[in-house]
């Protein structure tokens, strides 16, 4: 009787779930998506602890996993509500790490029950721990690594020959793996802790020379690795809600990555293996002779936005650093009420990952209608008066139209240089992430004002005020 | 290798939602706008938390006086419930803020 109610949780589980993904999917029904899975997973996890048996027996500890759930919950929900939005991709990457790390542990615990009798399982029991093992750490040491990139603690860092040291390490793991399935004996042990700590090696030097630009990607990466580690644990409990959960993660979050990649109009392959020329793009445009940028004051910005009729804003990544979102909403509304008509132009790469700059944008009340995707944008620019860009360097960079040789050959842009006047708010001329220069600066049309976004802001908006 | 096709026999229904859940999952995710990438993610990496019920199992098993198994199996109770909590709150926080406001 429990065991069927039991069943039917974890079918309730992974339906909630796939529906759970699907309403995801789409703007008006992904808030109540994220809450039917959340739902559905509860299901799953009460079922467990109160109805699972194995051999007639239930689960025990009950203080145990009650303070596990208890300690967890209550840092999860700390951290996710204190978080600023600005911050969010690493705290995704921070939650996955997490999740990688428990498929880790599983394989451990489990591991040490089975290793005293090697001969009692098959050898696809121990494939599986393994499996759960390897991808599990590479998950979590590679979300850590992320994380800290994110942050800023620490920097991109390559070594010559690091791509085929990666190689020959993600080898070295695979081939002690397979001598230890082959030949399970209790006297080769130390193999599956070996590999454990070769694990977390990989994950870190897989992520450490990948460029902080494409952190988004590698999260989501890493994302449906863990989608997998889950899986594995699926089969070793012949678990269906965590092979279904898993999978499914694991097959989206590879879509998404792949998604993720075209927006950039990049090959993934490029993405990981690209990293290791990075050193060498800054000299890219430098060689080329530019021309002179010109400098907007403050004032002159300010007259030229308020007798405007249409003023398109572009936000980027320097935006979502200085924490402009609020001011940005504020200029919006000041030049409305002077008749200008304000939106928004978002690339779909803007901000910190994809979508990135919508949400921030929504946590300043920006409303929806405002933020133009960038096909519908484009066709706008030819008849704005002025656009402003808020710290977007590569995504208005008409080299990637132009420029065969240009690293961002090829990736969409806003054309911003078909309206009549463009004024650049950037920190200095330092080129932005992919290290290219930036031809539109030096345009006739492009006038740049320098100084943090905030900053810049503000004294536009107090500058508008008194006109 | 007699082992491994035994292993396929006994768990074919596992293999058959493995590939199907394969499938599902592209066609879920298919046509998703850029704008809910992010929270696309933050949700499937919440889904994925469902690896705690592999660390609840492991830690309701755990023998009382097997102290490794049972530290080990609840910091993964630990680590997978943050997944799990913090995943769900994180993108509801986000999503929250895609709702019109008047």
């Amino acid at each position: 009787m429990e065991i069927s109610i039991l069943t039917i949780c974890y079918l309730i589980g992974s339906v909630t779930f796939i529906i759970g993904l699907k309403m995801l999917s789409h703007p008006e029904t992904a808030r109540k998506g994220n809450l039917i899975a959340a739902a559905g997973m509860g299901i799953a996890i009460f079922g467990t602890i109160f109805l699972y048996q194995e051999e007639g027996i239930k689960l025990g500890n009950y203080a145990w996993i009650f303070t596990g759930l208890a300690i967890g919950s209550l840092a999860g929900t700390l951290a996710a509500k204190k978080v600023k939005m600005t911050a969010m991709p690493e705290m995704v990457s921070l939650f996955n790490g997490m999740g990688g790390a428990c498929a880790a542990l599983i394989s451990v615990v489990e591991f040490g029950h089975i290793s005293h009798d090697p001969g009692s399982v098959d050898s696809v029991t121990f494939l599986i721990i393994f499996a759960g093992l390897i991808i599990g750490a590479i998950s979590f040491a590679g979300s850590m690594v992320a994380w800290a990139k994110l942050n800023g603690r620490i920097k991109d860092y390559a070594f010559n020959g690091q791509h085929v040291f990666n190689l020959l390490l993600f080898a070295l793991i695979i081939l002690a793996s397979a001598w230890y399935i082959f030949n399970p004996q209790a006297g080769l042990n130390f193999i599956f802790y070996t590999v454990f700590a070769l694990s977390l090696l990989y994950g870190i030097f897989f992520v450490l020379p990948i460029g902080g630009a494409d952190m988004p990607v590698v999260i989501s990466l890493l994302n449906s690795f863990t989608g997998v580690a889950a899986a594995c644990g699926g089969f070793l409990y012949n678990n269906p809600v965590m092979l279904t959960g898993g999978i499914l993660v694991g097959s989206a979050g590879t879509i998404l990555t792949i998604l993720m990649c075209k927006a950039m109009n990049r090959p993934l392959s490029n993405v990981l293996i690209g990293s290791f020329g990075g050193n060498h793009k800054g000299t890219a445009g430098e060689s080329k002779d530019q021309g002179n940028f010109k400098e907007i004051s403050i004032n002159d910005t300010a007259v030229v936005m308020s007798y405007a009729q249409k003023v398109i804003i572009v936000p980027g990544y320097g935006l979502a650093v200085a924490q402009a979102q609020h001011v940005c909403h504020e200029l919006e509304k000041v030049l409305a009420d002077r008749g200008v008509e304000v939106t928004y132009a978002i690339h779909p790469v803007a901000g910190r990952m994809p979508g990135h700059m919508n949400v921030l944008l929504a946590e300043a009340d920006v409303d929806y209608d405002k933020l133009q995707e960038m096909e519908q944008a484009n066709e706008q620019f030819a008849s704005t008066d002025v656009v402003l860009i808020l710290g977007a360097n590569d995504v208005v960079n008409p080299a990637a139209k132009t420029d065969p040789s240009s690293p961002i050959y090829g990736m969409p842009i806003l054309d911003v240089e078909l309206a009549k006047l463009v004024v650049v708010n950037k920190r200095s001329m330092k080129p932005g992430y992919a290290g290219i220069e930036n031809e539109l600066f030096f345009q006739p049309k492009t006038s740049m004002l320098f100084g943090d976004a905030k900053d810049v802001l503000q004294k536009l908006v107090a500058e508008i005020k008194t006109l | 290798m007699e082992q491994l096709l035994n292993w396929f026999t006994i768990h074919q229904q596992m293999i058959y939602i493995v590939i199907l859940s394969i499938f599902l999952g592209i066609e879920v995710i298919g046509r998703v706008p850029s704008v809910l990438h992010t929270p696309l993610m933050s949700g499937a990496n919440a889904i994925h938390g469902v690896v705690i019920i592999g660390a609840i199992i492991v830690m309701g098993k755990a023998e009382h006086d097997n102290y490794v198994a049972l530290l080990v199996g609840f910091l993964a109770v630990v680590l997978g419930t943050l997944n799990v909590v913090g995943g769900f709150v994180v993108t509801d926080r986000m999503l929250e803020m895609f709702k019109r406001k008047k």
